[in-house]
C-alpha cells in the first residue's frame, strides 16, 4: 500500500525574467518560488492500480519523483507498505519499481547487463539475478535479444527491458510517469499487459496517463491533480459517475468545478 | 560504489571514441610528433645544403679575387643586376637567392683599407645556407689577408691567435645533456601531458554525467537503493582511471617512441642522437614519479569535469563548459613555463604548476625530492575539496533536475 498526505513540493525560478506570459499569470509562482505541487494526497492499496491525471504542468511528475524519492518533498508525507520514503529513502527505494515513457538503458551494456545492473545495485545475488531474469524473459519474451547491445533496439525492445529493469527487484509498488508515451501501439501494449500482471499480483501500481481509454481499461481508482492539487481521489466508479458521457468530460468537470 | 564504478568502465571500454582519447591518441601522438618532427626538420636541412644559390655581386671590380672565388663554388651560381637597381627590391622579387655589395675600400691589405663591410642583401626567414656559403669563401681570403698583415708586421705564428683574440671566455657548461635537453623539452612535456589527460578524462566524464541525463538513465540510478555519494564517486573512479589510463600510457608513449624513433631515425643527425641520450637519461623512477604526480592532477581534472557534466542538460552543452577548462589548465601549465618560475618558494605550492614544474625538473635530473611534499599537498587539498564539490554538486535537486 502507499499513502500521500498532502505533499508539497515549490522550486526557487533562477531567472524569472525568462518565464514565458503564461507562466506569470500561473498563480503558483509566488515571488522567486514556484509551488509546483501545493497539496496532494491519495492513497492506493494492495491490487488496486490508480490513475494519476491531470493537465500539463499539474505536478504529476513532480507528484511522482518525491515519490520515487528522486526529489524531496517540502512538506507532506509518502509512506510505502508503512516505510515513510522521506525518512527511509534506501529502504523506500527497495520497495519501489519506477518506469517512464523517456527512461532510457544503457546503450552499450546488452538488455541482460542492465538488468543485472539494477539487480546488482538493489543487492540480489547473482544466483537470484539470474534466475530473475530467466522469469522475466519468459514473461516479457525477451530471450530473442536479451544478449545483444541495447542500443540497436527498436522502442518496443527498450521498454521491454526498461520494463524487466524496473522490477528485477520485485518491488512492493511499481510508479509509472506516462510509461506510454511515445511509445508504437506494440509497445504500449506490453506496458498494459504487465501492469495487468502486476495487478494479479498484488502489487499496487500508481501511472499518469493522458489517455483515458487506458484509465477505464486499468484503474480501479483516479487521482485528478491540477495546479499541484488533488482535484479529486476517488474509485472509477465514482469518476465515470461525474459525467454521464465519457471520461473526458468528468476528467473536465473536475478541474472546472474547482477552478 | 564499486558496481557503478565497474558498469562505467565496462561501458567506456565498448565506446570506440573514447578508447581513441584515452588510448590511441597518447599513443600516436608522440611518435607523430618526434616522427614529423625529425622527418621534416632533416628534409629541410637537406634540401638547404644540396640547394644550388644564385647570386649576383654589385662593384665586382672592386674585389677580383672574391668575386672569381663567388663563381667558382659549386653550389652558386652568378647571375647579372642591372645597375643602378634597387637591390632590396630585386633580391625581393627573385632575381637572386642574394646579392653581395662591395665597398670602394674593398682591398686585400687591411693595414690600407681598415675593416671593410661586405654587405649582403638576403631573405633570412626560415631556414638557408646564405651566410654559411659566403663564408665558406670570404673566411679564407680573410685569413690570407691576415696572415700577409703578420708577416709584413713579422708577428710570430704562435702569437698571431693572441693578436687577433687577445681576451678568450672560455665556457664550462657544467650542465650535462640531460639538463640542457631537459630545460628545453621540460618545459613542453607537462603541457602536453596535462591535456591528454584532461582529453583522456574528458569524454568519459560526459557520458557519465550529461550523457546519463539525455538517455534517460539518471532518474533510475538516482532512486536506486545506493547513496547518492557513491554513485558520485564510482563515477569519480571511472573518470579518473580514464585519465590515469590516458597518463600512464602518454608517459610509457613517450619514454618509448622517444627512444625507440631516436634509434631508428639516429641517420638523420644529431638531434634524433640527442633524443635517445635524453629518454636513455631519465630512470624509471623518475618516470615512475612523474605518474605518481599525475594522479592527483586527474582526480582534480575528474572531479572539476564531473561537477560540469552533471550541471548539464545534454552531451553538446557539457561539452560546452568543458572547453573553457582546457583553458584553465594551460594557464597555469604556462606560468611553469616562463623564465624565472622554479619549484621553489610559493611556486611548489600552486597546483598544476607545481607539478609542471616537478616535471621539467625530473625530466633535467634536478629534481629536489623534497618538493613533492607541497606537490603531493596542494594538488590533494584541491582535488579533495573538488571530489567534496561533485558530491554536494550531485545532490543538489536544482543541477540533476535542471
Amino acid at each position: 500500500m502507499i499513502e500521500v498526505n498532502q505533499l508539497a513540493k515549490r522550486f526557487i525560478i533562477e531567472n524569472p525574467k525568462k518565464l514565458s506570459e503564461q507562466e506569470r499569470q500561473d498563480p503558483r509562482l509566488k515571488g522567486r518560488f514556484f509551488h509546483s505541487v501545493k497539496n496532494v494526497s491519495f492513497q492506493c492499496d494492495n491490487g488496486q492500480v490508480l490513475g494519476l491525471l491531470g493537465p500539463n504542468g499539474a505536478g504529476k511528475t513532480t507528484t511522482l519523483r518525491m515519490l520515487s524519492t528522486a526529489l524531496q518533498p517540502d512538506a507532506g508525507s509518502v509512506v510505502i507498505n508503512g516505510v515513510d520514503v522521506i525518512d527511509k529513502p534506501l529502504a523506500a527505494r527497495q520497495k519501489l519499481g519506477f518506469l517512464s515513457g523517456s527512461t532510457g538503458l544503457y546503450g552499450r551494456l546488452t538488455g541482460r547487463e542492465n538488468i543485472a545492473y539494477f539487480g546488482r545495485l538493489h543487492g540480489m545475488s547473482e544466483d537470484a539475478i539470474t534466475a530473475r531474469i530467466k522469469e522475466l524473459a519468459d514473461l516479457l519474451e525477451l530471450h530473442e535479444y536479451l544478449d545483444r547491445r541495447s542500443e540497436n533496439f527498436s522502442t518496443g525492445m527498450k521498454q521491454k527491458t526498461n520494463i524487466a529493469r524496473a522490477v528485477v527487484h520485485s518491488p512492493e509498488v511499481v510508479i509509472l510517469d506516462e510509461p506510454t508515451t511515445g511509445l508504437d501501439i506494440m509497445a504500449a501494449q506490453t506496458v498494459l499487459d504487465f501492469i495487468r500482471g502486476l495487478k494479479k499480483q498484488g502489487v499496487p501500481v500508481i501511472f499518469s496517463t493522458h489517455h483515458l481509454e487506458e484509465v477505464a481499461e486499468l484503474c480501479d481508482r483516479v487521482t485528478v491533480i491540477d495546479q499541484g492539487e488533488t482535484r479529486f481521489s476517488d474509485t472509477i466508479d465514482a469518476f465515470q459517475a461525474l459525467s454521464d458521457t465519457s471520461l473526458s468530460d468528468s476528467f473536465l468537470t473536475t478541474i472546472a468545478r474547482e477552478a | 560504489m564499486w558496481l557503478v564504478m565497474q558498469k562505467e568502465i565496462k561501458e567506456l571500454l565498448r565506446d570506440r571514441k573514447t578508447l581513441f582519447f584515452m588510448i590511441a591518441l597518447p599513443l600516436l601522438l608522440f611518435p607523430a610528433i618526434f616522427g614529423i618532427a625529425m622527418y621534416f626538420g632533416g628534409q629541410a636541412v637537406e634540401k638547404a645544403r644540396s640547394e644550388v644559390l644564385t647570386f649576383a655581386i654589385v662593384n665586382a671590380d672592386q674585389a677580383p679575387v672574391l668575386s672569381q672565388a663567388l663563381s667558382e663554388q659549386e653550389l652558386l651560381d652568378r647571375v647579372e643586376i642591372e645597375a643602378g637597381a634597387d637591390i632590396s627590391e630585386w633580391v625581393k622579387q627573385g632575381g637572386a637567392d642574394f646579392v653581395i655589395e662591395i665597398p670602394e675600400n674593398f682591398g686585400n691589405n687591411p693595414l690600407e683599407t681598415g675593416q671593410v663591410n661586405l654587405k649582403v642583401y638576403f631573405n633570412d626567414a626560415g631556414l638557408n645556407m646564405v651566410e654559411r656559403r659566403i663564408r665558406e669563401v670570404t673566411d679564407g681570403i680573410a685569413e690570407e689577408n691576415q696572415a700577409q698583415v703578420f708577416d709584413l708586421l713579422g708577428v710570430e705564428s704562435d702569437k698571431r691567435s693572441g693578436v687577433l683574440e687577445p681576451i678568450v671566455l672560455e665556457k664550462i657548461n657544467v650542465a650535462d645533456k640531460r639538463e640542457d635537453i631537459g630545460e628545453k623539452a621540460g618545459r613542453f612535456f607537462p603541457y602536453i601531458v596535462f591535456i591528454l589527460c584532461l582529453q583522456g578524462a574528458m569524454l568519459p566524464a560526459t557520458d557519465l554525467g550529461a550523457g546519463e541525463k539525455e538517455r534517460g538513465t539518471l532518474e533510475t540510478l538516482l532512486i536506486s537503493p545506493i547513496e547518492r555519494h557513491n554513485i558520485v564517486m564510482g563515477k569519480f573512479f571511472a573518470i579518473a582511471i580514464s585519465g590515469v589510463v590516458s597518463a600512464l600510457i602518454t608517459v610509457l608513449s613517450m619514454a618509448v617512441w622517444g627512444a625507440g624513433l631516436g634509434y631508428a631515425l639516429v641517420s638523420f643527425g644529431g638531434a634524433a642522437q640527442a633524443i635517445v641520450d635524453f629518454i636513455a637519461a631519465i630512470s624509471v623512477f623518475d618516470f615512475l614519479l612523474m605518474f605518481l604526480m599525475l594522479i592527483p592532477v586527474v582526480a582534480i581534472f575528474a572531479s572539476a569535469l564531473l561537477s560540469l557534466s552533471i550541471y548539464a542538460r545534454s552531451f553538446k552543452e557539457a561539452q560546452g563548459y568543458m572547453t573553457p577548462l582546457v583553458f584553465v589548465v594551460i594557464i597555469p601549465v604556462v606560468m611553469a613555463m616562463l623564465p624565472g618560475v622554479d619549484l621553489e618558494g610559493g611556486w611548489a605550492w600552486v597546483p598544476l604548476t607545481n607539478v609542471a614544474l616537478a616535471m621539467k625538473e625530473l625530466i633535467k635530473g634536478t629534481m629536489d625530492y623534497f618538493a613533492l611534499i607541497p606537490i603531493f599537498g596542494s594538488t590533494a587539498i584541491i582535488a579533495g575539496g573538488l571530489i567534496y564539490f561533485s558530491i554536494f554538486w550531485f545532490n543538489r535537486e536544482k543541477v540533476l533536475f535542471r
